[in-house]
């Protein structure tokens, strides 16, 4: 039932959305660019009526074409102010499509975000990332309603939704009455059930049942409606979902939360929850509620900041010669500078004689410096028996350096490994609220897979350098691996392994620096930091203050 | 532009609009922080502000909206010379709310070169920026603690000074820029710099309401304002009205106001035992005690005002120890407790 209850559930939506586009915002669909995306895109269009526009912002649009402004070029050749409306505002009363929504910077997110808030399009984010190693910042997600997967294939069989009549609803939908006040409650009380707390997310859920009673006839929304809304709003934000529903396997990663309502256990609730969770893939339910801790931890810690990208803002440089490129920026008293010597000789036969004629040569491009971020990524051993005196101290540094964090620039993240896994237990942040919350239960003990955790540590650092940042990475152990990549236990084997996962390190030129904790230099961790291109410190007592010194010694120039 | 949704429609969020309305009241406190997750309605409450604030008396024609009754020299690039022709000629304007974006570019905050002046005419024109814009009215920054670094250095300096000096692309521009500042955030995407939160007078914790019959009013309301944003509006005027009537009274009233010499004492001592450093604390407790009784329509601020203020005037100051997980909200109501009794 799963792929088909899907396809139906998102061409459901694109009806919903065309009915309501100010009430729900917009959708985030999920998936590699696909025919079905394009299917769903052409549905959203034949719903929003032929005349609807539909734009799409590529990620590197300049404030000019976003915003509207100044043609430059055609100002310049025209010798008068030539206006040009920005894209957002010609996506007003239709669609504004931000494709790999989950690379585009906060900046221009923002922008998004305030423009649909003063005047509305539906916004559709293309969210195309994999593994949900990244995701649309979350003030974009925020903003609509709708988090659909896109299935592999295009979506069959809705034929029961092309019968019915989206143009129709459109009409009626303001005239919809009030849901009932006991399916306001159950819609409440479910949310709180299922870990969403955002007022914004009730509004949807409540647009959404509103625009699918419009859809299907109805006066005022019912308990189907409501369903509906659940499964469509509700439901891909939920943060824990009641894990009894599973109970051939072991529940997923976070823990069912207590109830918080006694009032929970009401049968209308059960009935709504029931009907809802029902009418969900199972594995698509569990597959919530074990990414949707990690996928938000992330967003949110990657939502932060600025990219290094120097040719917009920043702090000024003089200008140089260059030609005008989208996203440069005319420093327009040089450019006009450089060409009036010239202005005799080039202004003969010209149509004016007050402006100076400026040619491609004159052009002069302003440059910005900016401050790069660093990300320093502890890989901190926390098995065997010392483990916990380790983590303390570790702890201790983190919370130095985040205690200054703004001032440097920095953000940090913590890899923790023991037993047969490396955790990433804090995911690269810059707030000491986070990182305290996220510290606060780790254990220690176990053997010491040291060779997954410099994989770990390998991966993130790329990842963090894709985002603009540079990484350091900070090992903290005492050099010897005990588990295999593959899991299995082993001196030699671990050992083999460890060595290597830190050579690809070396390959990918990546600055580390492994602090010796061993109580005396066996050569391990000398060996380790010689195989990783790594500098190498030993510190046989840990302390809070020896990690943080060695840490600032190490940092990358900013 | 959609017709904003009104102030006096906006369910629960009390410490937020009292905060708001101090700032309104007395905007020498120095602006509102809000903290807290997102969709809980900060923005809509900011926005809604708009629509209470009274209106300016500013000089006819000047670009910064310069305040008649001061001093001309303030303004030299631009109102300075029409005064001197004689009698100055003012008209009234909105107060302004102006939205700071992330990512706005410093152009578009200081100002810059008028680039359709210079292009068509040749002519070096300053163009004034969302600082200028901002003069004696409030600038808003959503999501202020992922304001870039270079944006924050420019609004700290020019809040603090008063005053936008521009020495860019050939200009040369120093205009009035005093306005009162409002930032939202969340904690958990980022710190906020220090030396911007003691810019702001208040903070205050904004959380979404875990009640079910108030989220249930919330959603209703915004169901309401959907369907017929006007309609809604004009539900809400007589309140708004009564509001707005509020707010103009207790500006005039606010210089009346007085507070005694025991009760200032009792704000000392809650500022020391809590740890608050400099006086800035006490100055903002004593301010906003004053604005929320004039709000009350009262001469004098008693302890109740204190109590109601102490928390979103001190929250933000205290001493950050990283181990400490205890709230500053909390430490604050033990001090006023011991202090006021409870």
């Amino acid at each position: 039932m799963t792929e088909a209850l899907r396809g139906d559930d998102a061409a459901l939506a694109a009806a919903l959305l065309a009915i309501d586009p100010g009430g729900l915002g917009g959708v985030v669909l999920r998936g590699p660019p696909s025919a079905a995306r394009d299917a769903w895109i052409a549905d959203l269009k034949r719903h929003l009526g032929e005349n609807a526009p539909i734009r799409k912002a590529p990620a590197h649009i300049d404030d000019d074409r976003l915003l509207g402004g100044l043609d430059l070029a055609l100002t310049l050749q025209a010798g008068r102010p030539v206006l040009r409306a920005g894209l957002l505002h010609e996506a007003v009363g239709g669609a504004l499509i931000a494709p790999m929504a989950e690379r585009c910077s906060p900046a221009f997110a923002a922008r998004l975000a305030a423009a649909q808030e003063e005047a509305p399009f539906l916004l559709v984010a293309f969210d195309e990332s994999r593994d949900g190693d990244e995701a649309p910042p979350s003030i974009l997600r925020e903003r609509c309603a709708f988090w659909l997967s896109i299935p592999d294939a295009p979506p069959r069989g809705d034929d029961a939704i092309a019968s019915l009549d989206v143009a129709h609803a459109r009409d009626r939908v303001r005239a919809i009455g009030a849901a009932p006040d006991a399916l306001m409650h159950d819609l409440c009380l479910l949310a709180a059930r299922w870990g969403v707390t955002s007022i914004r997310t009730l509004v949807f859920a409540n647009a959404a049942a509103r625009a699918s009673a419009a859809l299907h006839g109805r006066d005022a929304p019912n308990e189907d409606d409501a369903i509906l809304a659940a499964r469509l709003v509700l439901a891909p934000r939920a943060v824990y979902v009641d894990a009894s529903e599973a109970p051939a396997e072991p529940p997923p990663a976070p823990p069912p939360e207590a109830e918080t309502s006694p009032a929970a256990a009401d049968a209308a609730v059960e009935r709504l929850v029931e009907a809802a969770e029902s009418a969900l893939p199972q594995d698509f339910l569990r597959a919530v509620a074990a990414q949707q801790a990690q996928r938000s931890a992330r967003a949110r810690a990657s939502g932060a900041g600025a990219r290094a990208k120097s040719a917009q803002r920043g702090r000024p440089l003089t200008s140089r010669p260059g030609a005008l490129r989208a996203g440069d920026r005319l420093d327009l008293v040089a450019t006009l500078r450089a060409a009036a010597p010239w202005k005799r000789l080039r202004s003969a036969g010209a149509r004016s004689e007050t402006i100076t004629p400026v040619r491609r040569a004159d052009f002069r491009i302003r440059r910005f410096v900016q401050k790069r971020e660093s990300t320093t990524i502890f890989v901190v051993d926390s098995s065997g028996s010392t483990a916990l005196q380790r983590l303390a101290e570790v702890k201790g540094a983190i919370q130095t350096l985040l205690a200054d964090a703004y001032v440097s620039r920095a953000r940090v993240a913590l890899i923790a490994f023991r037993q047969n896994a490396a955790d990433l237990v804090v995911p690269p942040t810059r707030s000491l609220t986070q990182a305290k919350r996220r510290l606060g239960d780790l254990m220690g003990g176990g053997a010491t897979p040291l060779a997954g955790a410099i994989d770990a540590a390998h991966a993130l650092a790329v990842a963090e350098r894709i985002k603009g940042r540079t990484p350091l990475i900070v090992v903290l152990s005492d050099g010897r691996g005990n588990v295999a990549r593959d899991g299995t236990k082993g001196r030699a084997a671990g050992d083999h392994d460890a060595r290597a996962a830190a050579a690809g390190l070396r390959a990918a030129l990546v600055d580390a620096v492994v602090i010796d904790c061993a109580p005396h230099d066996r050569g391990d961790a000398r060996a380790l930091a010689q195989a990783m291109g790594a500098a190498y410190a030993p510190l046989p007592f840990v302390h809070a203050d020896g990690v943080d010194r060695i840490v600032r010694a190490h940092a990358p120039p900013r | 532009m959609r017709t904003p949704f009104p102030f006096s429609a906006i369910v629960g969020q009390d410490d937020l609009k009292r905060a708001l309305m101090i700032a309104v009241v007395d905007p020498a406190i120095g602006g509102v922080m809000a903290f807290g997750d997102r969709g809980s309605g900060k923005s809509t409450a900011i926005r809604a502000l708009a629509a209470l604030l009274p209106p300016l008396q500013v000089v006819k024609g000047c670009a910064y909206a310069c305040d008649p009754a001061r001093d001309a020299a303030e303004c030299a690039s631009d109102c300075a010379a029409r005064r001197t022709k004689g009698a100055v000629k003012t008209e009234t304007a909105p107060t302004p709310v102006v939205d700071l974006p992330l990512g706005a570019t410093e152009d578009r905050v200081l100002g810059a070169l008028d680039l359709e002046r210079a292009l068509t005419r040749g002519e070096k024109r300053f163009e004034p920026g969302l600082l200028a814009r901002a003069h004696r009215g409030f600038l808003y920054v959503d999501e202020i603690n992922l304001l870039e670094d270079h944006l924050v250095d420019l609004l700290l300096d020019v809040a603090a000074s008063g005053e936008n000096i521009v020495e860019r692309e050939g200009l040369s521009i120093r205009h009035p820029a005093r306005f009162v500042l409002i930032g939202s955030g969340n904690p958990e995407e980022g710190e906020l710099r220090p030396q911007l939160l003691d810019r702001f007078g208040l903070a205050v914790d904004v959380r979404t309401p875990a009640d079910v019959a108030a989220r249930i009013a919330i959603v209703r309301a915004r169901e309401a304002y959907d369907r017929d944003a006007d309609a809604f509006a004009a539900a809400h005027a007589d309140a708004e009205r009564a509001l707005r009537a509020a707010l103009a009274q207790a500006r005039a009233r606010r210089n009346a106001v007085s507070i005694a010499d025991p009760l200032l004492a009792k704000i000392a001592a809650i500022c020391v035992q809590a740890g608050v450093e400099g006086l800035r604390g006490e100055l903002t407790m004593m301010r906003a005690a004053c604005a929320l009784a004039a709000l009350d329509g009262r001469d004098a601020a008693r302890e109740d005002d204190v109590r109601a203020v102490a928390a979103m005037a001190l929250r933000h100051r205290l001493r950050r120890d990283p181990l400490d997980d205890i709230g500053s909200t909390a430490r604050i109501d033990r001090v006023v407790a011991e202090v006021l009794g409870a």
